[in-house]
């Protein structure tokens, strides 16, 4: 899943400035199981919102709707029944939803209420990490389910380098070193010789390097 | 004959030296040729480092084009940290414009350990690609995509290794793959811990690398034990054994670098004696006026013309 997390309370009420009607758009996928702009997060977002305008004697109109995908461009239409006299959406899904919202909704400024953190699993309660940046062009198959494109901070394809550490990444301690993963898991499996062999230069060209990323599938186009 | 000085020596089976010295902290270049100056004669090459730790200096390729003006021979370091194929290609065929025939090739240390944070870290290539850039460069004399280029490119190239880092089993597969890649020589880590890598050298040797590669081993003689402290937990891959620590330490403040100094020569003699290593990499940080008395003391002295 996309995870996100949401922007401190000062941030946001610096971002909606001087807006008093505003719509308060959460999202019912990615950022509901990480819980950070779902149906719930919106409720509490609104409450804050208000609280903190109480405070100052003002006002404020906020008005919660949860699509079931805010990226999506039918469902995205369900925002539409509240913009009406808006000053501003504020949104609560990833980049993905809030541009999709900012697009659908060109006349309102359309404010991001999280940040979007990464692809990942959610490891334990409460805890997420990234797992892919979708890179485009899989390699799991080799690497024994690790990506160390994600998951090592200098995505080596030949790694580990020299800063791993009991098992541990020299950027961040508490993280694992992948490549000290993949060693134990193929080593494990007795596949270590799959790392004998040299990984060749990888082509960023289906990442990021390629520009702006679009999948087109004839077949389901209606 | 190779235009590389360090090449002969190491092909001409003597025990070879090579020193660090890091580029400055600005453009004024008096004390890096100063201390250039006093290491030429008692080293076959000084190594460039690379926008250490990536902290901000003056290039590793300039100072090397700026050594080569000035008649030493320098190692070009090379970090897959701050630039792409593209660039690493670019000064590849610079530093072979300008005569420069060492070249050291890395993958860095991470941007996140900067004093500036921030910075947007590359790694476009890792060193093992670089590696075999480097050699496709220097053998087929093609870039990657095999277009050619003009020129006569004549590089020796090296990288290095780290026999502290983890996992310890897997690191001399990945020295066979460094070598495979095109690594030619190898310049390793800061080492303290000797007992730990004479098991590396034991499985280097037994996996007949040693026949394949030049192996200098890393040293740097410590200086108090506040930096002994500072490198065991805040420098990346760096051990230092208990005892060790405790010498330096029980040396107290006034001879704690003599003591460093002691135990670095110590080092040296042992190298010398471990099958395999075809000589030593001094990296006398904060202490490179030191060097040609460390060399001297080592007994290394003169060094071999070739």
């Amino acid at each position: 899943m996309i995870v996100a997390e949401r922007k401190p309370i000062e941030e946001i009420v610096k971002l909606i400035g001087d807006c008093r009607h505003i719509v308060l758009a959460g999202c019912g996928t990615c950022v509901t199981v990480c819980g950070a702009g779902g149906e719930r997060e919106v409720s509490v977002l609104a409450s804050q919102l208000k609280m903190h305008y109480r405070q100052k004697g003002i006002d404020v109109d906020i008005r919660e709707v949860t699509p079931k995908r805010q990226c999506d461009s039918e469902f995205v239409e369900d925002i539409r029944a509240h913009v009406e006299g808006a000053d501003c959406i504020l949104s609560m899904a990833c980049g993905a939803g809030v541009q999709m919202a900012a697009d659908r909704y060109p006349a309102l400024p359309v404010y991001p209420a999280v940040n979007t953190e990464f692809i990942g699993v959610a490891e334990e309660a409460g805890v997420w990490a990234e797992r892919c940046q979708g890179c485009g062009d899989c390699i799991l198959g080799i690497t024994g389910g690790i990506c160390p494109i994600a998951r090592c901070a200098k995505n080596l394809l030949n790694g580990p380098c020299g800063g791993s550490h009991g098992g541990k990444c020299e950027v961040k301690t508490d993280r694992p070193c992948a490549w000290h993963l993949i060693v134990e898991r193929l080593s494990e499996r007795g596949k270590l010789d799959v790392l004998e062999e040299v990984l060749p230069a990888k082509s960023w060209w289906t990442d990021r390097s390629g520009g702006p990323r679009k999948v087109v599938r004839e077949d389901m186009k209606k | 004959m190779s235009k590389s000085n360090l090449q002969r020596v190491l092909e001409t089976g003597h025990f070879a030296v090579t020193a660090e010295c890091g580029p400055p902290k600005g453009c004024d270049t008096t004390e890096l040729l100063h201390y250039a100056n006093m290491m030429k004669d008692v080293s076959e090459a000084i190594n460039l480092t690379d926008n250490p730790s990536a902290n901000v200096r003056m290039s590793s390729l300039g100072c090397a084009i700026l050594l080569t003006q000035h008649g030493m021979e320098p190692v070009l370091q090379m970090t897959c940290r701050d630039r792409n194929r593209v660039a690493l290609q670019g000064d590849l065929l610079t530093a072979a414009a300008f005569g420069v025939h060492n070249v050291l090739m890395l993958s860095g240390d991470h941007t996140s350990l900067a004093e500036v944070p921030g910075a947007r870290a590359v790694y476009d290539l890792d060193s093992v690609n670089l590696l075999q850039v480097g050699r496709k460069m220097t053998t087929e004399h093609k870039l990657m995509g095999d277009s050619e280029f003009t020129g006569d490119i004549e590089l020796f190239i090296g990288a290095v290794e780290n026999p502290f880092a983890d996992p310890f089993d897997f690191r001399v597969i990945r020295l066979a793959k460094k070598v495979k890649a095109g690594a030619r020589f190898i310049q390793t880590q800061c080492i303290y811990d000797m007992q730990r890598f004479r098991e590396f050298m034991k499985q280097v040797v037994d996996k007949g690398l040693h026949e394949k590669v030049f192996i200098l081993a890393g040293i740097t003689p410590l200086r108090s034990f506040g930096m002994a402290k500072f490198m065991a937990t805040n420098v990346a891959g760096i051990t230092i054994p208990e005892d060790v620590l405790k010498r330096i330490k029980d040396a107290g403040k006034e001879n704690a670098a003599a003591e460093g100094l002691k135990i670095a020569n110590e080092q040296i003699q042992e190298m010398k004696t471990i099958p395999g290593v075809k000589g030593i990499h001094l990296m006398a940080i904060g202490q490179e006026k030191k060097v040609p008395d460390i060399i001297k003391d080592a007994g290394l002295l003169p060094r071999p013309r070739v």
